[in-house]
């Protein structure tokens, strides 16, 4: 087991802790740039997908890991940001100002969104932004003037100056780099005032307000945030389909990125990364595993569904920290061995939680 | 002194048919600690929950240095310096108790947003400026133990500590105690009202207490108002409260009854 010796508070403020992490990460992200020279194309498209749900992860992670609220209509920031970088590239404006006014309208639909949650709580916020996700959807199929409607829209690929980007390696590394930063972001606020205020308003409103946070100024920021991240999620998503439909965007779209979060295990952004990881692998092993099913189970159509949600189940029930959470218990065991016991990591309700003292 | 510290003037709630606050008016001191008592259902919490604006007054006005709070938004009363602690602990369970203490220092954060996300020097400094007076207040009740301890694992004693600890942490001229003695045994209270009286003395925060236990009352509190079924009973000192007629009727039944 590690013991830290603190010799000053600078070592609580650091975004890592001790040698150990700075070693591994190092290793990660060289890893990660060497990753399009060694994997095949397909496996770097696969990577691509998972870095572009982690962001989606991360933004989860503020609203409903950190803050505790619940969002059930993500999906729609996602479509919010895809459809805005489609239609500023096709007016020829350059990815590296389409993007972030991608992420700025998501973010300021998040607004929007968070005024309803300063009243809403638990499942009635769920059923609120529920039907802001279906809203926006009918949106996106009916005004075809501008989305192109059910027929789709295509989206131009990346290009900077005229030179199209449009390699995988090139986009491969646009996205790292968008994680990076996000990730980046998202820890730096999580270590001041604004991400304890956050913390502070999932674990008890009254005590939050009687602090002197501002209910409905940091409700409003982790959804506005939230948006921005998961819109930046959709320009990125967006120009990696190259076509997009209104239903890429719709409820069960929405469902599965809230699976990121409690696969992965909410309030790490490791937890964000694990969940994206789930979500692009458990597809392919369940394509593989088709092979090996008998002839009646393996055609049925809804086989990923059932499984996904079998998988959705069996974590809330067993594992409700995620694999993240999984990952920090064997990780304690192996440390503390062999004083390791089973109540160690009690049970996190960050979901949903009863209403005191309102 | 020229303005009144603190004053609630002809309070009054009712929740439906039930007047659980009824004209109770009271002046605060600066640097007394005040003591309201009284039987369970005399309506002290809910006072504490009308000076934190969690519920407004269906009459009566509170006024703090002059400064009127009724129809403030509840996160307001905090900057104008008013911190509270909870009867039933309200701390932030999965966070450490340095975060909780660091929670506290929530009204004096000066950085923004996108400064925090660019965790520029300034926002670096602040935070280490933040750590140095949670610190204080850590040696001030004795948390060192505890720093990196998540809450949800800690004794109920602890947490009742660490509670204070947070709304010291703001720094606050009015400290509003909702029964600091409740669930800790004899010598834990011991060590608060310790506390309470250093918090009066070397602190120099003025002190706002719901209580029952009479022994912690009579020890550390200047002045004393007994409540019963939102009705003032008597004020004055620990003794002569103690001593008032209606007060013992109160407590332990009138001779008619």
């Amino acid at each position: 087991m590690r013991f830290l010796f603190k010799t000053n508070y600078q070592q609580d403020v650091r975004l890592f802790t001790h040698g150990g992490q700075v070693f591994w990460y190092t290793v990660l992200g060289v890893l990660l740039l060497v990753a399009p020279f060694i994997l095949s194309e397909y496996v770097l498209s696969q990577l691509v997908f998972v870095l572009i749900y982690s962001i989606v992860g991360f933004g989860l992670m503020v609203l409903t890991g950190y803050t505790g609220q619940v969002s059930l209509g993500h999906a729609a920031f996602l479509g919010v940001g895809a459809y805005t970088e489609a239609l500023l590239q096709s007016h020829g404006v350059p990815f590296f100002i389409s993007i972030p006014c991608a992420a700025i309208m998501a973010g300021g639909v998040g607004v929007i969104v968070g005024l309803p949650a300063l009243r809403l709580r638990g499942l009635y916020l769920a059923i609120a932004t529920l039907a802001f996700g279906i809203i926006v959807e009918e949106i996106l199929t009916r005004w075809e003037s501008v989305t192109g409607g059910g027929a789709g829209k295509h989206v131009k690929p990346v290009s900077f100056f005229g030179v199209p980007l449009d390699a995988d390696e090139t986009f491969y590394y646009l996205c790292l780099f968008v994680v990076v930063v996000c990730a980046l972001g998202v820890l730096n606020l999580m270590r001041s005032p604004t991400g304890r205020a956050f913390i502070a308003i999932r674990d008890s409103e009254v005590s939050a307000a009687s602090l002197g946070i501002s209910l409905a100024r940091y409700k409003t920021l982790s959804f506005a945030i939230s948006a921005a991240l998961t819109g930046l999620a959709g320009a990125l998503y967006a120009h990696k389909l190259s076509f997009i439909t209104p239903e890429q965007f719709g409820l069960l779209v929405s469902i599965e990125l809230i699976t990121i979060v409690i696969l992965g295990g909410a309030g790490a952004l490791h937890g964000a990364v694990f969940g994206s990881i789930i979500l692009i692998v458990l597809p392919q092993l369940i394509a593989i595993a088709k092979d090996f099913l008998p002839e009646g189970v393996g055609s049925q159509t809804g086989l990923q569904s059932f499984v996904f949600g079998a998988v959705l189940v069996g974590f809330i029930l067993f594992e409700p920290m995620g694999l993240y959470g999984r990952w920090l218990k064997i990780r304690t065991y192996f440390s503390l061995f062999p004083f390791y016991r089973r109540g160690l990591f009690r049970r996190q309700k960050v979901y949903m939680k009863s209403d005191r003292l309102k | 002194m020229s303005t009144v510290f603190f004053e609630a003037s002809h309070l009054a709630i009712r929740f439906g048919g039930v007047v659980a606050v009824n004209d109770v008016s009271f002046t605060v001191r600066k640097g007394e600690v005040f003591a309201i008592i009284g039987p369970n259902g005399a309506g002290k919490t809910t006072i504490f929950n009308l000076i934190s604006l969690i519920y407004p007054p269906t009459a009566g006005r509170i006024t703090f240095e002059g400064r009127e709070l009724t129809g403030l938004a509840p996160d307001r009363v905090a900057s104008l310096g008013i911190a509270r602690t909870f009867q039933n602990i309200e701390l932030f369970e999965h966070a450490t108790v340095l975060q909780n203490l660091l929670i506290g220092r929530h009204v004096h954060h000066r950085t923004r947003v996108w400064e925090e996300l660019l965790f520029l020097p300034k926002v670096k400094r602040a935070e280490l400026e933040h750590r140095e007076e949670v610190e204080r207040i850590i040696d001030f009740l004795d948390l060192q133990h505890y720093r990196d301890s998540l809450v949800a694992g800690l004794p109920y004693g602890v947490r009742k500590v660490v509670e204070v600890g947070r709304a010291l942490c703001a720094k606050p001229k009015l400290l509003l105690l909702d029964e600091p003695s409740s669930g800790l045994n004899p010598e834990e209270t011991d060590d608060m009202a310790f506390w309470i009286e250093d918090i009066k003395n070397h602190l120099g925060i003025t002190v706002l207490m719901v209580e029952h236990d009479m022994n912690l009352v009579s020890r550390v509190s200047d002045r004393v108002l007994a409540l019963n079924q939102g009705q003032m009973l008597a004020m004055g000192t620990a003794a002569q409260v103690q001593s008032h007629p209606s007060v013992i009727e109160a407590y332990l039944g009138g001779e008619g009854d």
